[in-house]
């Protein structure tokens, strides 16, 4: 089963380099073990643009896009057994963030894909 | 949660630490057998503990540290208790006292000791079924009733290959062998021919199976990747990733809503997982850069590509297929790649090109009890017009077909041959 990982931090606080390090070496592990399939670090959503529908209107929200170092937050493309292990897995993901940049706070969402 | 839930749970979370504690464990005592029994025997104190206690916050340092104290065991009963044994004993003794720095594991890599793994559980020693479910057992953590059910087998069956693989590493002293670079190519062949036997267990799963039959698919992908991501420079480790991606590309279309299976050429291109197919043509083009064009899995891979980019069957380029088949007859003398080559020249050249080549394989004794060939000369017969050569060699691969659904259709050739054949 395939898996989606949306990590979206709390507070738009940069990740220490302890941190960044760390998921690193987790991501390259995995990548290893041959479940992670796609990775990305994204922007923040602040920098990032929204199009939306309400009310049958179509409208464009759009961020200013300036140069910015820190990245926030990301996503991940897992291919794996089952929901437990998913559960299992951004347990271990966010005790590293723990581990590594206590006080930092956020959420990792686990979303399966759709389909067979 | 019910106590499935908490089983699946903890099973999940065991899954996931399991590699490295094998890892570690078969570092740290040199002796990879003993490893995995240490990794079971941790996973059943979990089933049997983390019920009541939940699962701890850090499950691999709990692990980890069962796993110890059970080695602790061990080492002490054996009765011939070498020097060495002594002094790793006492080493670990000191280590009890602090928990495990199991962060520290992070900092290695994984990946000489997952090769390691890989090449110990395909010993070329062990027979191909016995290679299977160390792999699945030690690389992919699959309990033996999982194993078991994913091969249709007793439970007693693949405990029993485990536990005989396990002592024949032991006894031939290579519980723990360090994998030499120019071993590498030879020794990857009998970990490929694994790596491809789990996967077809898997593809060859019939729709309404236990789940872990096609479930080995994904295992075997997961392997595949893992081997092209530790051993990057090998062209045949990217050309079986690509030849299982393009294959497993099409599972959606393959079978009808009663789980009758459909024929390549009938299927519904739209449900081909085109995700899927990309991630198996940028393997191909691994393989090919690293001039492994030609190898037996790559150019396997190679012909099913053809299919995968034909947007409809109609468009598929048969010269380039029977191109490619010629190119795997003269690395792999197989009646079987024959036929198929016959099937893809009978395409792009046309029947009577495809008839030599099918007629010079009449005598194969592979072939005799093979139904494949009677329906492929019979199609050919048809097509030339021969129609009652064609009527005669159907109702010859009729009475070979495997299954029922495949006899029905060889009888209907038959008759629309015989109806064809009837002067008007």
């Amino acid at each position: 089963m395939r898996f989606m990982y949306i990590v979206t931090p709390a507070h738009p606080v940069p990740p220490t380099t302890e941190l960044m390090e760390a998921v690193h070496k987790l991501a390259d592990r995995e990548i290893k073990a041959g479940h992670m399939l796609d990775s990305g670090a994204l922007m923040p959503r602040t920098l990032g643009a929204q199009v939306r529908i309400t009310d049958g209107r179509l409208s464009v929200i759009d961020g200013p896009f300036v140069e910015a170092k820190e990245v926030i937050g990301g996503y991940a493309i897992f291919e794996l057994r089952d929901k437990e292990e998913a559960v299992a897995k951004a347990v271990e993901f966010m005790q590293v963030h723990r581990d590594h940049m206590p006080g930092w706070e956020g959420t990792c969402e686990v979303r399966a894909f759709a389909g067979p | 949660m019910t106590a499935a839930d908490i089983h699946r749970t903890i099973l999940a979370v065991w899954r996931i630490e399991q590699p490295r504690l094998i890892t570690s464990l078969s570092r740290m005592l040199r002796d990879v057998p003993l490893a995995e029994d240490l990794t079971q025997e941790a996973l059943l104190a979990a089933v049997e503990h983390w019920p009541a206690t939940g699962v701890p916050e850090k499950p691999g340092a709990w692990l980890m540290a069962t796993a110890k104290r059970r080695a602790l065991d061990q080492l002490r009963r054996r009765r011939m208790l070498e020097r060495k044994h002594e002094i790793m004993a006492r080493d670990m003794e000191q280590d009890q006292q602090a928990m495990p720095d199991w962060d520290a594991a992070l900092d290695d890599d994984i990946g000489d000791e997952l090769l390691r793994l890989i090449f110990t559980a395909c010993h070329p020693l062990l027979s191909r079924e016995a290679r299977a479910a160390l792999a699945l057992r030690m690389i992919c953590g699959l309990t033996t009733e999982e194993i078991a059910r994913a091969f249709l087998l007793p439970d007693a069956t693949i405990a029993q290959r485990i536990v005989r693989a396990k002592r024949t590493l032991s006894e031939s002293g290579l519980a723990y062998e360090t994998p030499r670079r120019g071993e590498l190519s030879e020794r990857l062949s009998s970990v490929l021919e694994v790596v491809y036997l789990i996967f077809n267990e898997g593809y060859t799963a019939a729709r309404g199976e236990h789940w872990l039959r096609p479930q080995l698919c994904h295992e075997a992908l997961r392997i595949g990747r893992v081997l092209t991501s530790i051993a990057p420079h090998e062209p045949e480790a990217h050309g079986l990733l690509a030849l299982m991606e393009l294959n497993a590309s099409r599972t959606a279309a393959r079978t009808d809503a009663s789980g009758e299976p459909i024929l390549m050429l009938e299927q519904d291109r739209a449900l081909w997982d085109q995700r899927q197919i990309r991630r198996g043509l940028q393997a191909l083009g691994r393989a090919r850069e690293l001039e492994g064009a030609g190898g037996f899995y790559a150019l396997q891979a190679a012909i099913i590509a053809c299919h995968a980019r034909a947007s409809t069957a109609a468009e598929t380029d048969w010269q380039h297929i029977s191109g490619l088949y010629a190119e795997l007859a003269a690395l792999v003398r197989s009646p079987i790649i024959e036929l198929n080559r016959a099937v893809a020249v009978g395409m792009a050249e046309g029947p009577e090109a495809a008839l030599v080549i099918v007629d010079g394989l009449a005598h194969e004794p592979a072939l005799k009890t093979y139904h494949l060939l009677g329906s492929v000369r019979g199609d050919l017969l048809h097509r030339l017009g021969r129609h009652a050569e064609a009527r005669a060699a159907f109702e010859a691969a009729a009475a070979l077909a495997g299954n029922r659904r495949e006899q029905d259709l060889l009888r209907r050739r038959a008759a629309a041959a015989a109806d064809a054949a009837v002067p008007s």
